[in-house]
């Protein structure tokens, strides 16, 4: 072994023993750079609404953007049980959709890159129906997800848009499905205005979901609609090679070889975006909550 | 480290008309709020009094005291500011027949 093994070995040992050792990052298995720490005990981290784009009125801002609104700190409170609160903290992010069935919000953290190669996006969260009924409402929530929206550099040749998604379907007509779904089409770009500067494509719409192969899992929704369980979920992909590595959810790592990103053609204006969703929607007239405890974002450099 | 302060939008863009009201917002964590509603297009009809709600739950509602004009113009404003709100807040307006606002609701929320 060369002195630089040695080095890099010892390297990674102290790093791994300071990252167990701290309360903060213990629960995370961050690449070696942490990118943003989001405890949401400490506020909004930088979490908010994703508005759609427009031009001389709000009325040409796309539907599916319309509906969304601003992410919440909550402390979990219910009516019966009281405040539930965070993993360690008093509160968490919450996304909350308007009571319609098919109702969709969305939180984004926007951010640019400075290095291509392994991100690593990981939290903790849980989802609920709003308990408006003495029910479980077990098939109330249609999904929770995640995305990043993502553009290679104004110097990379053949630099693409590139928008990995991925949801837990956990119900649909109230069918209990409970698997991971990714898609790898939008709708139609549409012009926004004049169309000159701004276009617009609603990517959450309903269609497109595909299964992740071997992607169903059932996971801890307790026994009724005021009792949470915080779960575990880790997705690792290349901004390089813009593809996805690796996707973990509690106990169960996921063969991410049949993934499929959104793909388009590079925009003018979205060099080297980092962007980061998080979305709930419902299946039925009822408020779908999707609460996240902390996030780590992390990247290989 | 500065305490939280959080500009929330309860509604952008939507149409009141007959029993109308904003999304609910948790905000628990807040000492003190101001809610802004600014018409984006000109009103139809009687401006009515917007009320303020508060919730035990963000599902059961009771008036929290405050009212406050809705604009009777474009772009014209009503403002209302709280505290002592407990975890809950909504804004909710009746409107008579054939009376509507296209209206802008933010909430603007301090620790």
């Amino acid at each position: 072994m060369s002195r630089s093994d040695t080095s890099s070995d010892l390297g990674e040992a102290l790093r791994r023993a300071m990252t167990l050792s701290n309360p903060a990052l213990s629960r995370f298995d961050p690449l070696p750079r942490i990118i943003t720490l989001d405890e949401f005990s400490r506020g909004h981290c930088g979490w908010s609404q994703l508005v759609g784009n427009y031009e001389d009125t709000l009325d040409t801002m796309l539907p599916g953007y319309a509906q969304h609104t601003s992410a919440m700190l909550s402390t979990l409170p219910h009516w019966e049980a009281g405040s539930h609160g965070g993993m360690s903290g008093s509160y968490a992010l919450k996304i909350a959709t308007r009571a319609r069935p098919g109702a969709q919000n969305v939180a984004i953290k926007r951010l640019t890159f400075r290095k291509r190669g392994p991100i690593r996006f990981e939290a903790y969260f849980t989802f609920k129906p709003e308990a408006t009924e003495l029910k479980l409402g077990e098939t109330d929530v249609r999904s929770v997800g995640f995305l990043f929206d993502l553009q290679g550099g104004d110097r990379d040749r053949g630099a693409e848009r590139v928008m990995p998604h991925l949801r837990f379907l956990n119900a649909e007509g109230g069918q209990h499905l409970q698997k991971w779904q990714f898609k790898n089409e939008t709708t139609k770009f549409q012009p926004v205005g004049n169309g000159e500067k701004i276009l617009s494509h609603y990517h959450l719409a309903p269609e497109g979901w595909q299964d992740l192969p071997g992607g169903s899992q059932r996971l801890c929704y307790n026994e009724i609609a005021t009792k949470v369980n915080w779960s575990y979920l880790r997705f690792d992909f290349d901004v390089a090679e813009m593809k996805a590595l690796s996707f973990q959810c509690n106990d169960r790592v996921f063969d991410m070889s049949g993934f499929e990103s959104i793909r388009m053609p590079a925009m003018k204006n979205l060099w080297c975006m980092l962007n980061f969703c998080l979305f709930a929607e419902t299946d039925v007239a009822k408020r779908a909550f999707l609460y996240v405890d902390s996030i780590c974002i992390s990247g290989d450099f | 480290m500065l305490p939280e302060n959080i500009t929330a939008i309860l509604a952008r863009n939507e149409t009141w008309t007959g029993e109308a009201a904003s999304e609910p917002y948790e905000a628990g964590w807040a000492r003190e709020a101001i809610v802004f509603v600014r018409a984006l297009k000109e009103p139809v009809g009687p401006a009515p009094l917007a009320r303020v709600e508060i919730s035990p739950d963000g599902m059961h509602w009771v008036p929290e005291g405050t009212e406050m004009r809705l604009p009777s113009q474009k772009d014209g404003m009503a403002v209302a500011r709280l505290t002592h709100f407990g975890s809950w807040l909504r804004v909710v307006a009746s409107f008579e027949d054939d009376a509507s606002c296209t209206v802008l609701v933010t909430l603007h929320l301090k620790a």
